[in-house]
């Protein structure tokens, strides 16, 4: 963090609504800035201006009808949420899916993880004042979307993952595709290095910017790629395998001085660690042990029933560790659904590293928070 | 009952949806191999020949034309002497000549912004994997400009309420009447320039640096704060930046032993063993810096990226222009691009010998030609960056003015000394 030295000369003191109408808050996010001249004395950040009552929406409907809320959560990345809430209800009710399920469902979640990272790399760029990473980002990006019409008809929100397993198989000539599609983007991010992560501008702009020490990232619960580039290496995929994680060869990138750079290259690394995923993926799903067109578990029907009781499950979303809390009274809903958002979680650490930054720097550790406001808000 | 199915046509762009149904992989058209090389592509190739072609063109036009600048005198001792006959005093005659000549020298800022704005536009999307403005006007939107300046012409003017209505409505004003006056005493070729006048240089920086003033007026009454902080930004970024930007020219100066940028830039005729040209920029460390430092700091003196601080977008919303709209907001536009230019014919005239020809044979093509394409390269620089680089933090900004380019512009100007030394 850049801290100015304090002067004798008292400089008037500005109050700035930094939000919720501004270019670089990602969404509604407001952010009550006191300022002195260009430095920051006081930030504060206001959430709840996309507040849309989704964790009582959830026990108003079945847990079927429920999936497509969670859609809306962080809509940038659909089928992690859907991931985390059928884990959740699968626990509580019991069900357990297809191991080609599974694979389908890592190999979505992986190119979901590479779509989001994608949105994060253009619009941080676009922060720093660098428009054309944002358009490279996006054309990749479009690809991925295309994959996802592909298997399931949405382009953004998903509802491809459901309770008990993935709604269909994955369609004729889709695994070509996905591998040409893959073929095609990992020189690409070596592109997006000389183009952005090499430009010393962005790293004057990055570096030693916004910095979180690691024992302050696990104080404030932060995780994810926030968390790793502080240099905790804890990742749910590793610590807590869900699906077939456990099976599948990758390394988990860590930073060293939690500094904005930090946070955005562990996000770089990353996509290329999703690429070596997807990859293994595919080589399974090409195997003759898995059974084509075996993606949903025997007799889960549409109007489920869970058992009462309660169940968390927790999974590795694209901006941290996404947990959702079911508990059951036995009927056809649920009693209550709670979502650990990681999004909400990572933007509370604002109010304690924007003190003493530039304004500049508010836009550069915002954007390396990459939070979505449909998350932070529910 | 079968209903005809009806195939999506392939050989176009990606269509998501072909009546109604989705597109399965076999159907999906990436044109992943294309873009990895580019001159696959037949509209690349096709481009690069529409590109030679006019270059071709334009040479031949100017070949055809050939040298303006000594036609205008036979023009004016014509009108001189069809007047006096009729008995009209000379010193209305001068007077209505300069008036046409000022004329002419309006148009300059004006169509360079027509033409540049379109021309940004089409660089960016090109960069940027797009296609950029294509509808208006017959070819790839050549028009676009124009039509958006309607546009803005249109455009309810709003005055915000808590804004200083007089400051308001005077700081575009401020910022565009230097922005047409400094083209004064700029060459657009040999012979070509409004007024020779000695002290061009001096004139040049002094009637530039008004501009200052406007924007800082445009900050400070919008009685907006992002407004506030994007005056106050360039105020001290344009201040800082106007010193190395003077020394720069220093060491030119003090070589052609004259401020007059026509001077300047005939001083450069020539050429050494026949084939170097006696441009500013071949001359050893010293031109090569002082262009370097020119340059920077004229990306910097026309706030575009990367230096675009007072008015960054992501920062300030729109900084010192978040507040103006319609004809008002295109002023401001016009100045830019109007600085945008005149930079460009600054260092064209400075350091790349004005209208000499690179190579003793070219000659055949006449001043203003060479000096126009001089021009037009080095404004394609400036756009380039824009797309290219990332912003500045404004400290950051500060430090690399103070600490880097201000020393080694003086440092420059004391090569210089020893350049003239050694040389004479």
């Amino acid at each position: 963090m850049t801290k100015e030295t304090p002067t004798a000369i008292k400089a008037d003191q500005m109050f700035i609504n930094f939000g919720p109408q501004h270019p670089s808050t990602h969404g509604v996010l407001r952010i009550a800035l006191t300022v002195e001249g260009e430095v920051v004395i006081k930030g504060d950040p206001d959430v709840g201006f996309l507040h849309r009552g989704m964790e009582k929406l959830f026990e108003a409907r079945t847990y079927s009808q429920g999936l497509i809320l969670t859609d809306r959560l962080d809509y940038i990345s659909a089928t992690h949420n859907n991931l985390g809430y059928c884990l959740a209800v699968e626990k509580l009710a019991g069900i357990q899916a297809p191991l080609r399920a599974q694979y389908i469902r890592v190999l979505a979640s992986e190119l979901n993880r590479i779509a989001s990272h994608l949105v994060f790399f253009g619009t941080f760029a676009v922060d720093m004042g660098a428009f054309t990473p944002f358009l490279y980002a996006f054309r990749e990006r479009e690809m991925i979307m295309d994959l996802f019409e592909m298997l399931c008809g949405g382009r953004l929100l998903h509802s491809y993952v459901r309770v008990g397993g993935v709604s269909a198989d994955l369609p004729a000539g889709w695994t070509e595709k996905c591998r040409e599609f893959l073929k095609f983007f990992k020189p690409m991010l070596k592109d997006y290095d000389t183009l952005l992560s090499g430009n010393p501008i962005f790293r004057s702009r990055t570096g030693g910017v916004g910095v979180i020490s690691a024992d302050r990232a696990v104080s404030w619960g932060l995780s994810g790629p926030v968390l790793r580039a502080s240099g905790v290496n804890y990742d749910v995929r590793k610590a807590d395998p869900y699906c077939v994680y456990a099976k599948m060869n990758f390394t988990v990138p860590l930073g060293k001085n939690g500094d904005c750079f930090d946070r955005y290259y562990c996000r770089m690394l990353e996509m290329g660690q999703s690429v070596e995923i997807a990859f293994q993926c595919l080589d399974a799903l090409a195997g003759a042990e898995l059974t084509p067109g075996e993606v949903m578990a025997k007799g889960v029907s549409k109007m489920l029933k869970a058992p009462a009781g309660q169940a968390y499950a927790h999974m590795e979303a694209s901006r941290g560790d996404l947990g959702f809390f079911a508990v059951s009274d036995g009927g056809l809903n649920p009693y209550r659904m709670h979502v650990r958002g990681p999004s909400f979680i990572n933007v509370a650490i604002l109010q304690e590293i924007l003190v003493g930054c530039k304004i500049a720097d508010v836009v550069a550790i915002l954007g390396s928070l990459d939070i979505v406001l449909g998350e932070v808000d529910r | 009952m079968t209903e005809e199915i009806l195939q999506p046509d392939i050989s176009g762009p990606v269509f998501n949806h072909a009546n109604g149904r989705l597109l399965m992989p076999e159907t999906r058209y990436w044109p992943t191999d294309m873009w990895k090389s580019p001159w696959s592509l037949p509209t690349y190739r096709r481009g690069a020949a529409v590109l030679a072609g006019l270059i071709t063109g334009g040479a031949a036009a100017a070949w055809f034309l050939g040298e303006i600048g000594p036609r205008l005198a036979p023009v004016y001792s014509f009108i001189e002497a069809y007047a006096l006959a009729y008995g009209v005093p000379a010193v209305l005659i001068q007077i209505f000549w300069t008036f046409i000549k000022g004329g002419i020298l309006l148009l300059a800022p004006l169509v360079n912004a027509l033409f540049a704005v379109w021309w940004e536009r089409k660089i960016s999307a090109h960069i940027q994997s797009r296609m950029g403005p294509m509808y208006v006007g017959w070819w790839h939107g050549v028009l676009q400009t124009v039509a958006d300046g309607i546009k803005l012409f249109l455009k309810e003017d709003i005055v915000p309420d808590c804004a200083d209505k007089i400051v308001h409505w005077l700081a575009p004003v401020v910022v565009v009447i230097p922005a047409i006056l400094v083209f004064a005493p700029v060459p657009f070729g040999n012979e070509l320039v409004f007024a020779d006048i000695d002290i061009g240089t001096v004139y040049v920086f002094a009637v530039g640096g008004v501009s200052v003033m406007g924007i800082i007026m445009a900050g400070w009454s919008s009685g907006n704060k992002f407004s506030l902080l994007g005056g106050l930004r360039s105020a001290a970024q344009l201040v800082s930046y106007e010193l190395p930007r003077t020394f720069a020219v220093l060491p030119v100066v003090m070589l052609a032993g004259t401020l007059n940028i026509a001077e300047i830039a005939g001083f450069q005729a020539g050429y050494w063993g026949g084939i170097i040209p006696r441009w500013f920029i071949f001359y050893p460390v010293v031109g090569q810096v002082a262009f370097i430092v020119f340059l920077i700091a004229s990306v910097a003196e026309t706030n575009r990226v990367p230096f675009d601080i007072p008015e960054a977008e992501s920062e300030l919303v729109a900084g010192f222009n978040t507040e103006y709209s319609g004809m008002k907001f295109a002023l401001f536009f016009l100045s830019e691009f109007a600085y945008v230019l005149l930079s460009c014919l600054l260092m064209a005239a400075v350091f790349f010998g004005g209208g000499a020809a690179p190579l003793p044979f070219l000659e055949f093509l006449p001043s203003w030609a060479w000096f126009l394409s001089k021009v037009l390269i080095l404004m394609f620089c400036f756009l380039w960056f824009r797309w290219t680089f990332p912003r500045f933090r404004v400290d950051r900004l500060m430090d690399f003015n103070w600490k880097f380019l201000l020393p080694v512009s003086l440092l420059n100007i004391a090569a210089g000394g020893i350049l003239i030394w050694l040389l004479s």
